[in-house]
């Protein structure tokens, strides 16, 4: 059988030990209507014949160059970020609950605590959340918990999705959600109520533009709230950080940080706080500190904050979040360090300025986002955009992401800098035929 | 035996010098300030590692190296399933890592195909009539799963009444902790003189006030709840929800169904019983499938096989809206998806047999070392022992290090004072048990003669015991801090 060692002899001996003749007795003291229920599961299949049946299946999808973005975008990834993350060690580990035996993986976390607090300008950041959206909801209810309010006003510009998930998490806790709407491409100011625990904005926004908030969170403080940004952690390599532009919490995506489209993950999400927030922060926190012989260690810290230990009184429920994908992070900046983040960040907003000017020039398109945005942009097309998404594929590419919460035929459109100018020009010709036919 | 270790590991950031370069990156021309505005542009660069790429692979080579995972080491930890990841499975996986999932529904349907056949194998094995594969992990499972029941008794009117979720006090932390995170209050069901819920004592908790139970079966002493079916019986007379927690699905996958034992909700750690790897702490994930009564509360999207093909569903009324982004930890599914095609029903069968043998057989060589099982029933997949009078679980465990064997989950569940949670799992052979057990047995023996020795522990790995009395007074958690 599979992957279990046993051999006939094995087994029987075993069996014997325990006073048993057949595996079936091992559940023989089961409820015996309960047992041996029909099932109906394929038949088992060798490697060989699953990866043909598994290449079939791919065969269904149809590959194309990805314009598509909505905070997941086609990145360049350095060939060491494979070798390090599929090591067995890390890969086969669980949660490093063991310190001694798992200095990798603590150290590994520590470094990327580091690197997320350097690309937000935050005091400190924990191991790593499931993905972008539910690292919101955490943020959010973080900030509920510190200002002991339960009243969330949220900028239209924010992701869709978090929003929606957002509003599931809230609506858990019987917290209340406000959104404003956005002003064309940008969040405009309003005034924050005292009853307001969190406001929320997203720079650059789900349109792409790059927005400037630091007056809203003056406007959060002066109500005694506090301000979530939602972030690119690649557009902190050249942007304003979070933490300069006086939000409290940031958080995000982390795919464009070394982790594949993978059709929407497995990614990671990530969380970074000022200081007096530390201790209200969800999931795992790695500190560094010093064993029996005085020499340098990485430890899980302030557990106590954690549902293992404190249960119903817990920060969160979360107990596995993302290590492996956090830890690509992690190898991926230190392989490309802040002179080769830099760049790919540059050539990435380089690109999509490039496709935003090739795309405006096809009739009847007009610009839903205006500079400066990052390596994501919005516009209106002559007709629906499903349908140019459809007639995009045929030609071997993917964009124009339908968003129609945004206006009549809105799209979104991502570039990167994996693009070549020969790759921005093929896909506008074919976006120019896809709307002018 | 032992483990071979490196050297103390320099940080990252220690080994940067000002100027070195890392990996060659696709670059463009262009000008920041022409770009962003300057007054949006950073002033200083993050302080990342200057490094050149060998450093970076010796790095995180060295530091794998000062790591044990499954492909290294036995690695019983209990409630975690750490049975061997076939390496087929990541091949699998990459197939898929070029899509985006806002591609044209019908450019990816390969993928929803494989989402949707997994949902199909899911609802199979747990008897359940609908699934969602959105949540990102296990505890993420449990709270889409409670939100569900939250919506159901809701849409009824009356969730205003139903404030209590009951978990035995055997349970999981996370089981509390998401009960919380869905608004609803907490209280404990004593276990009996067996280990399993006091079922007296259950039924005199139950009533209108209650909205749900949240069980695992086999529980966290590795028991099966033998009156399960009463148990259902007297929750669904009261209105009241089963929840199962798939923690330990693996003792009984293919041979027994939560669905069959009536419950309504259950959660699946793909990362555990499916055989994806936890990747040191994740990414897993954890589908929750559902009776048909509660399937209009899934969360968004969900797969829909149309004569046209596969699509996703977003437009529904009663659903508790999203959980995830997107389409959950897809690269997780397709594994699992692999792993089920590569078993079949009777692999899987036999998987969880060998698994529930392979424990029986450690728990009584384990006794014949002075292990005491304080709940020594049936037991399946996992045992729960305590060391010999006078010997500390943690000592025993760190013990075990300079052996050369992960531990046990130690302290858990909190039932059991001393608890050494020990869940060998079905793809390790009867070798690797028996040298387990004789190095528990020395570490039992030493341990007694010499206390002073077995408090040390362990000798031999890259750091002694932490301090981590000093990690949480004056935690430092990034480079430089407090520093």
């Amino acid at each position: 059988m599979p992957y279990t060692p046993h051999t006939e002899e094995d087994i029987q001996a075993m069996l014997r030990a325990l006073g048993l003749s057949r595996l079936e007795d091992l559940y023989a003291h089961l409820p015996q209507d309960l047992l041996n229920p029909p099932i109906a599961l394929p038949e088992p299949m060798d490697e060989d014949a699953l990866l043909r049946h598994l290449r079939d299946l791919a065969g269904e999808n149809r590959a194309g160059k990805v314009f598509l973005g909505g905070g997941v975008r086609d990145h360049f990834i350095p060939a060491v970020v494979d070798t390090v993350a599929s090591r067995g060690e890390f890969l086969t580990a669980y949660t490093p609950y063991q310190a001694e035996a798992s200095q990798g993986v603590l150290q590994a976390i520590f470094e990327y605590q580091t690197m997320i607090a350097e690309l937000t300008g935050l005091d400190v950041a924990n191991a790593s959340l499931y993905d972008g959206a539910s690292a919101l909801a955490e943020g959010v209810l973080l900030a509920l918990r510190a200002t002991r309010r339960m009243h969330v006003v949220v900028s239209q510009g924010v992701h869709p999705e978090y929003r929606a998930v957002l509003a599931t998490y809230l609506n858990a806790v019987g917290a209340t959600l406000d959104e404003v709407a956005l002003d064309g491409d940008r969040t405009p100011a309003f005034p924050v109520a005292e009853d307001v625990g969190a406001v929320v904005v997203q720079s650059p926004n789900f349109l792409g533009r790059i927005e400037t908030y630091g007056a809203l969170a003056e406007a959060a403080h002066a109500a005694g709230a506090l301000l979530v940004a939602v972030v690119d952690p690649l557009s902190l390599a050249v942007l304003r950080p979070p933490g300069e532009l006086g939000a409290d919490v940031a958080v995000g995506e982390g795919q464009p940080l070394g982790n594949p489209l993978g059709f929407g993950g497995p990614h990671f999400g990530f969380i970074a706080v000022r200081e007096a927030l530390l201790r209200q922060l969800p999931g795992r926190l790695v500190s560094m500190t010093e064993d029996a012989e005085g020499r340098r260690g990485f430890v899980l810290a302030l557990s106590a904050r954690e549902q293992h230990i404190r249960r119903a009184k817990a920060k969160s429920n979360i107990t596995t979040n993302a290590q492996n994908a956090a830890l690509r992070a992690t190898v991926h900046l230190a392989a490309l360090g802040p002179a080769g983040l830099r760049g790919v960040a540059l050539g990435a907003a380089a690109a999509a300025r490039r496709l935003y000017q090739l795309l405006l020039e096809a009739e009847g398109v007009a610009p839903l986002t205006t500079p400066p945005f990052f390596a994501e942009f919005a516009l209106r097309l002559p007709k629906d955009p499903a349908e140019v998404r459809g007639l995009l594929a045929e030609a071997g590419f993917h964009g124009a992401y339908p968003i129609p919460e945004y206006g009549e035929n809105a799209a979104l459109f991502a570039a990167s800098e994996r693009m070549t100018e020969d790759d921005l020009l093929a896909f506008a010709r074919a976006f120019f035929v896809a709307v002018g036919g | 035996m032992g483990f071979c270790w490196p050297d103390q590991v320099p940080l990252i950031f220690e080994r940067s010098r000002k100027g070195r370069r890392g990996t060659l990156a696709p670059r463009r021309e262009a000008d920041p300030a022409a770009l962003f505005g300057a007054e949006n542009l950073r002033k200083t660069p993050p302080a990342l590692p200057e490094v050149d790429e060998l450093t970076v692979l010796r790095h995180y080579t060295n530091l794998s190296r000062r790591q044990v995972g499954v492909d290294t080491t036995f690695y019983p930890l209990g409630s975690c399933t750490m049975k061997y990841n076939p390496r087929v499975l990541e091949e699998a996986a990459r197939l898929f890592v070029g899509l985006h999932p806002y591609q044209d529904e019908g450019t990816v349907q390969g993928a929803l195909r494989l989402m949707f056949e997994l949902g199909e194998y899911l609802k199979a094995l747990t008897g359940m009539d609908a699934i969602t594969l959105q949540p990102a992990a296990g505890a993420h499972g449990e709270l889409t799963g409670i939100l569900v029941i939250r919506a159901y008794h809701e849409d009824r009117g009356e969730l205003k009444k139903r404030r209590v979720v009951l978990v035995p006090d055997s349970a999981h932390g996370s089981n509390p902790a998401t009960s919380a995170m869905a608004g609803f209050e907490v209280r404990e069901v004593p276990s009996d003189a067996d280990g399993e819920v006091d079922l007296e004592a259950l039924k005199r908790e139950l009533g209108e006030h209650v909205a749900a139970i949240m069980l695992t079966n086999p529980n966290t002493l590795g028991l099966f709840e033998r009156r399960i079916l009463s148990l259902t019986e007297a929750a669904h007379a009261a209105g009241v929800q089963l929840y199962y927690d798939g923690a330990n699905l693996n003792a009984i996958m293919g041979w027994a169904r939560p669905g069959d034992m009536g419950f309504d909700v259950v959660h699946l750690n793909l990362h555990k019983t499916f055989a994806t790897p936890h990747g040191g702490g994740g990414p897993g994930a954890g589908p929750v499938g559902v009776k048909a009564h509660l399937a209009p509360y899934l969360p968004v999207p969900l797969v829909e096989k149309t004569p046209a093909g596969y699509r996703l569903v977003t437009d529904r009324a009663k659903s508790i809206g999203r959980v995830r982004s997107f389409l959950g930890n897809f690269g997780v599914l397709v594994k699992a998806y692999a792993y089920i095609r590569l078993m079949g029903l009777a692999g899987l069968k036999r998987a969880a047999a060998l698994s529930v043998l392979n424990a029986r057989y450690l728990k009584e060589l384990l006794k014949k070392r002075g292990y005491r099982v304080p709940y020594d029933g049936p037991t399946m997949h996992e045992f729960v022992a305590q060391p010999p009078e006078g010997l500390r679980a943690l000592d025993v465990a760190k013990a075990l290090l300079d052996e050369g064997f992960h531990p046990p989950t130690v302290y858990f569940p909190l039932i059991v004072k001393e608890a050494l949670m020990i869940e060998p799992t079905e793809t390790e052979s009867r070798e690797t048990l028996d040298a387990f057990a004789e190095a528990m047995g020395r570490i039992a023996e030493r341990g007694l003669a010499d206390p002073e020795w077995i408090k040390g522990a362990p000798y031999t790995t890259p750091v002694r015991r932490l301090d981590e009395v000093k990690a949480n007074r004056r935690p430092r958690l990034r480079f430089g801090h407090r520093e």
